[in-house]
């Protein structure tokens, strides 16, 4: 290994946890100048392996070398002072101090602090690398794409040489992810070494100088990045993975979910939707696309009943819900799959089989009066684990022992293993894995079949055009027009920044603008115009 | 997001693992209570503390004196609270009314409420026992029924007003429950010098002694029908949390208020059932007091101290007890049995009996900063575990 003195190499870390093995003697290694990806699905032991990189975990075996000199971080300063940054998922950052505040955090050297020098250093680290950031604004009031740029800041503040990306574009909506992408090339050019952890597999071919895939704590192989998206897939996942959903053609019935002249306020008391009417038939998919946050979640939380609506009318198979909250809204039919797993999908610390009857559970035949029927719930989720391939050791396991997408599984399990008449999806695969992405796709188009209406919110354009039979676009509360899925992405994309379906067409003109660069990946694969 | 390693990972055998982790922390938790404990009794008492003074001419004498003093305070302890058929009984009595406010403490932390009103809920229980004790004048059985449930009205009621206002304005259930307390030692100071609870010929605050009728009937010495009736509360509030619909709603809204509303749960409603529920638990605390026969055979009448601090000791039997009902019940013996203990060994050690508060205290403590526990005994730590299928 001595051609290659200069860059950053792991080699042979095993990481265990009891007896289960995370990372099993895997060799990774980055270059300044070149982006490397790591590519696995949840639970290959990406994380871990950075964790223990960046001195959060102690390796059980193998070693870190930086410019062939063997390095030991006992926690993250070392790491950090060894030049190692690290963009974490979850930002670590806090949110009402300012932006160079931030910054000073953790190397505010004497007893005063030294904020104009800070000011500076935002400005001068900001201006480099092309990544316009306000010092002086408070976190909390910026967008979470900007959030994610402090984020970088900080480690840039602290001369990384190698910089970590966990999952960046996990909470980043589209135009965010092109510009997160555009500052991981400038980095690269400033010689930078980056590891770039992803599932996405676009991504990985927008930018990947190499690719490295994880499975089960292991390195599975090492792919060019011009490897096509299939291939890559199929690495990953162990198997061939269907990228498309296989779907008929809708044949939509009646008109079963009708919304008209919906108002909805948020809790901050601002109005998010804003006169949002639309139909939905039985057995056809409609999509709401749109950037995060221009009232699809507040839509959604209207339709279930979660916020009351402050005009309009909402109507399940010609019986008002308006006013219902969630008890009636689930009574009449309607299947939600929240935005916020977490905080609304499920009860970490119960068990699957109860999390299975969530809503349902004062039912018969979950329920004689007042006394829970064990047996009935343990069958209910037996059958439903096998249904739907939840990966755990037994039903009795609590949720919180299982990953992304196994904890969707759990989610959309239970929605879909009742009489639906109204499916609303809001993310339903944000976060989740290939493999699972794909199981949960065929359980929604076969949901559609069955006749109910389907409601999908999703700022994922793969998404929309996977599952769609029509798109309506959201854009700061109002749909600014209902289109059909084959519209190409760089028309939608114009829509979901406000402009209209005519307008958006003729801007985007017979070919695609070069001048999108950061896009331009996204834009070729993208469909061609009927 | 491999951080979340700690999680408890899954399986009956882990799972069982870790229960037997958690007991013995409790149980290093107890042991180290009584060391501190011992430290204590030994400097606290001037004579051991004087042998110190030459320890190092005869450390024999100052060892000897505090191995002495430490044996014979914990020994008048042990047999006080379990030594005799009639030390049992007095734990028994003692551990009844705590085992009831730690259940009413217990089961609103499941739902995610810091009850803290425990003590103002067994003092209206008390005060509707021992009115009807003393007022009315029943058949033997119907009257100690009539009493008990009304002492649960008390109660409930009490608790009730709290659930009501946290769920229809969002009051701080921690804050209102503090100012109800309040209100309800002052109601009780008000009611004693009323002539419905004055005894007649008195100027004092205290209430007419009740009826026989109306007494809890002593099955051996303090050891009363009372003691089973709280057993069978615990019964009854783990059939509620575990095995029915409102327990599994408690219990949902009380991990996940969000996921619970989104299910279609009503948090207010949970809220509110919740908060009568425990105020019933707490109420029959009080009922405990004022119709269970004291050291003497009978009940101790309505007075201003009758339920005592039952509703704070509640707290630290819920918090020992882990908020589950079985272990609420040992936490309650236990307790119990050092309070009845602790007058034992204040008669024949010499030992004061806050003492035994401060073992209660200190136990506690250990229990609620397990991290301290394992600090010490680093044998207990748990293996790190990573979640099934980890996460990227």
């Amino acid at each position: 290994m001595s051609e290659q003195q200069s860059g950053l190499e792991l080699r042979g870390i095993t990481k265990r946890f009891g007896t289960f093995v995370a990372n099993d003697h895997v060799d990774l290694d980055v270059r300044p100048g070149e982006i490397h990806c790591l590519l696995g699905e949840n639970g290959a032991g990406k994380s871990t392996l950075m964790n223990v990189l960046y001195g959060i975990y102690q390796p059980d075996g193998g070693e870190i070398l930086i410019d062939g000199h063997p390095q030991h971080f006992a926690n993250p300063k070392q790491a950090m002072a060894a030049g190692i940054g690290m963009v974490h998922q979850h930002f670590m950052l806090v949110d009402v101090f300012t932006v160079a505040e931030n910054l000073m955090l953790g190397r505010e050297g004497g007893f005063v602090l030294d904020r104009a020098r800070a000011t500076a250093k935002v400005r001068e680290l900001s201006e480099r690398y092309g990544m316009p950031v306000e010092p002086d604004a408070l976190v909390e009031d910026l967008p979470v794409g900007v959030q994610q740029r402090v984020e970088i800041l900080k480690a840039l503040a602290n001369d990384a040489r190698f910089l970590v990306f966990d999952e960046p574009t996990a909470v980043l909506t589209p135009q965010e992810i092109d510009d997160l992408i555009a500052v991981m090339r400038s980095l690269r050019a400033e010689g930078k070494g980056i590891v770039f952890i992803t599932h996405k597999l676009r991504e990985v071919r927008a930018i990947a100088d190499r690719i490295t895939v994880m499975r089960r704590g292991r390195i599975v192989g090492h792919a060019e990045p011009g490897t096509s998206e299939a291939e890559l897939a199929e690495l990953m996942v162990g198997r061939a993975v269907d990228l498309r959903v296989d779907k008929e053609p809708a044949r939509p019935g009646e008109v079963r979910l009708r919304v008209r002249d919906l108002r909805v306020a948020n809790s901050a008391g601002g109005v998010v939707v804003d006169g949002v009417g639309f139909d939905v038939r039985g057995g056809e998919i409609l999509c709401i696309a749109g950037v995060q946050g221009n009232g699809q979640s507040e839509l959604a939380d209207a339709l279930i009943g979660n916020i009351t609506p402050l005009s309009g009318t909402v109507e399940l198979d010609g019986v008002d819900i308006t006013r219902a909250g969630p008890a009636r809204s689930i009574a009449a039919g309607m299947g939600f799959v929240p935005e916020d797993r977490e905080d609304d999908g499920f009860v970490a610390s119960f068990s699957i089989a109860e999390n299975l009857v969530l809503n349902r559970f004062d039912q018969p035949p979950f329920a004689r009066g007042l006394a829970l029927d064990l047996g009935a719930i343990a069958d209910n989720a037996e059958r439903l684990r096998q249904e739907f391939d939840i990966r755990s050791q037994g039903v009795s396991d609590t949720l919180a022992s299982l990953s992304g997408g196994n904890k969707q599984k759990v989610v959309l399990a239970r929605e879909l293993s009742r009489e639906l008449s109204l499916l609303v999806a809001s993310q339903p695969t944000r976060g989740v894995d290939v493999g699972a992405i794909e199981f949960l796709h065929k359980r929604i188009v076969d949901e559609r079949d069955k006749g109910t209406a389907v409601v999908l919110v999703s700022t994922e354009l793969d998404e929309v055009e996977a599952l769609a039979d029509r798109v309506a676009v959201m854009y700061r509360g109002r749909v600014v027009g209902t289109v059909d899925p084959r519209t190409p992405r760089d028309v939608l994309g114009l829509m979901m920044a406000g402009v209209p379906y005519e307008e958006a067409v003729a801007a985007a003109g017979p070919s695609a603008p070069p001048g999108s660069t950061a896009d331009s990946p996204t834009t070729t694969s993208g469909r061609r115009t009927p | 997001m491999t951080d979340r390693a700690a999680v408890p990972a899954t399986g009956r055998g882990l799972r069982w693992r870790a229960r037997g982790r958690t007991l013995a922390v409790t149980a290093a938790s107890m042991l180290l209570a009584l060391l501190v404990g011992a430290l204590l009794m030994i400097v606290s008492d001037p004579e051991v503390a004087d042998k110190f003074r030459y320890f190092f001419g005869r450390p024999g004498d100052a060892l000897s004196a505090s191995w002495a003093k430490v044996s014979t305070t914990y020994w008048a302890l042990l047999v006080g609270a379990v030594g005799s058929p009639t030390a049992l009984a007095g734990t028994a009595g003692q551990a009844a009314p705590l085992i009831c406010a730690g259940l009413g403490v217990g089961l609103a932390f499941r739902a995610g409420l810091f009850n803290i009103g425990a003590q103002g809920q067994a003092i209206w229980g008390a005060i509707f026992a021992a009115w009807v004790g003393f007022a009315l004048h029943l058949p033997p059985v119907v009257h100690v029924v009539v009493a008990v449930l009304a002492g649960l009205v008390g109660g409930g009621l009490w608790g009730w007003i709290v659930g009501f206002l946290k769920a229809k304005t969002g009051a701080n259930e921690v804050i209102v429950t503090i100012m109800m307390n309040y209100i309800a030692s002052q109601s009780l100071a008000w009611l004693l010098l009323t002539p419905a609870f004055l005894r007649p010929g008195r100027i004092d605050p205290i209430a007419p002694p009740i009826d026989a009728t109306a007494m809890f009937a002593s099955l051996y010495g303090q050891f009363h029908v009372g003691f089973l009736l709280a057993v069978a509360a615990a019964a009854g509030v783990w059939w509620l949390l575990d095995r029915s619909t409102v327990g599994f709603a408690i219990r949902a809204v009380g991990a996940n208020p969000h996921a619970a509303a989104t299910a279609g749960m009503s948090v207010g409603r949970t809220t509110m059932i919740t908060m009568t529920v425990a105020g019933l638990l707490a109420g029959l605390a009080g009922v405990q007091y004022a119709l269970g026969p004291g050291a003497d055979g009978v009940p101790t009448p309505l007075s201003l101290g009758l339920v005592g601090t039952v509703g704070f000791d509640a707290i630290t039997v819920a918090l020992l007890g882990r908020s589950r009902p079985l272990g609420i019940v040992f936490a309650g013996l236990l307790f119990g049995g050092l309070h009845s203990g602790g007058l034992a060994m204040q008669t024949f050690a010499g030992t004061p009996l806050t003492l035994s508060q401060v073992l209660q205290a200190l136990i506690v403590l250990f229990v609620a900063a397990p991290d301290l526990v394992r600090t010490v005994l680093p044998f207990l730590r748990a293996p790190k575990q990573a979640v099934v299928g980890g996460a990227a």
